[in-house]
């Protein structure tokens, strides 16, 4: 190769690598996220306590109202007492009539011996 | 079998546990609301009054089922079974109202209805334990006697885990020293509940094996009739 044609060649390469640096640069640019405009132009999420806060220093929206379920609890003791007391006298008034069946039957059976 | 030897003490206390239980429970919610409320927790602790007698009577009907189960596997005692299924029911009844109540009292304290903390999850296989015994007693047909008096001798062996696992583990549960802690109201309206539980305890006790000795004499009739 003549020493022209060799210049000729690190020029082309030199343009070359020029052009990919630029794609490059522009490529990276068009990838990257857009900066934001202004603080105000998205709502900004609420701060979140970094350490324990008590219930009543919550904000109201996020307390929960205690009375419900603290009714609900009592209320839930009552019914299961009851709902079992109610399955005891059930059970037992069938018990107690299939006991009479059984010793009526006895008595008839010992008469007959 | 001794089921016409049955003392009639019980049967003679019963109106007495009914009467009892009764004023109690209704007087309780006047109790509680005297009671100041707890500094970080407010109104929802009071649950508490409610939750943690629950689970004492539990354990309580756990031990009376463990006891009598080891009585009927190693004596034979018919008497001992049948007081020991009553307590198994029980110790589920008690056992569910711990487990409902508690999640209401999470929920707002905790944030949530369900954690899988060590007490709370040791508590809820004690209850499945005694739900399995329930259940075998049930279904399992001849000498599920003997396997579910062995599965409540287990159940008493979980008893100490949960009781003192929120002293060993770390865990968002109230620790074991809440309750010796409490202030005098807190703790005359704790004690007032602890009462009520006791006394309706003791009235469903008598009522349940009231009904398993009577099931035990028709089958005694039946067996009688047979012969």
């Amino acid at each position: 190769m003549s020493r022209h044609a060799r210049r000729a060649v690190g020029a082309a390469l030199q343009v070359i690598g020029a052009a990919a640096l630029v794609w490059l640069v522009l490529a990276h640019g068009a990838c990257a996220p857009a900066p934001e405009s202004s603080a105000s132009a998205q709502p900004q999420p609420p701060e979140q306590p970094e350490e324990f806060v008590p219930i009543a220093e919550l904000p109201p929206e996020e307390q929960l109202p205690a009375a419900p379920l603290l009714v609900t609890a009592y209320a839930f003791v009552w019914a299961v007492s009851l709902v079992y007391m109610w399955s005891i006298w059930r059970r037992l008034a069938t018990v107690e009539k299939e006991l009479a069946e059984v010793a009526r039957r006895t008595q008839d059976q010992q008469r007959s011996l | 079998m001794d089921t016409t030897a049955r003392p009639a003490l019980g049967r003679r206390l019963f109106p007495v546990y009914a009467a009892l239980a009764l004023v109690l429970f209704v007087t309780a919610p006047f109790v509680i609301a005297w009671a100041p409320f707890e500094a970080t927790m407010g109104l929802v602790q009071k649950i508490f009054y409610f939750h943690v007698p629950a689970w004492w009577i539990m354990f309580l009907s756990v031990f009376i089922c463990g006891f009598a189960s080891a009585l009927y596997l190693f004596k034979g005692k018919g008497s001992a079974d049948r007081l020991a299924v009553a307590a198994a029911e029980l110790a589920v009844l008690f056992g569910l109202i711990g487990l409902v109540t508690g999640p209401l009292w999470a929920r707002k304290s905790w944030g949530v209805w369900w954690q899988w903390d060590v007490r709370v999850t040791t508590a809820l296989i004690l209850e499945m334990t005694f739900i399995a015994y329930l259940l075998l007693r049930a279904y399992g047909g001849p000498g599920s006697e003997r396997l579910a008096a062995g599965l409540a001798l287990f159940g008493v062996l979980n008893v100490p885990f949960v009781y003192v696992s929120v002293d060993i583990w770390r865990t968002i549960h109230p620790a074991t020293s809440v309750v010796p802690t409490l202030v005098l109201p807190m703790g005359l309206a704790f004690w007032w509940c602890v009462a009520a539980y006791v006394v309706l305890y003791l009235m469903l006790l008598e009522a349940r094996t009231r009904l398993e000795e009577q099931r035990a004499r028709v089958d005694e009739l039946y067996l009688a009739l047979e012969d």
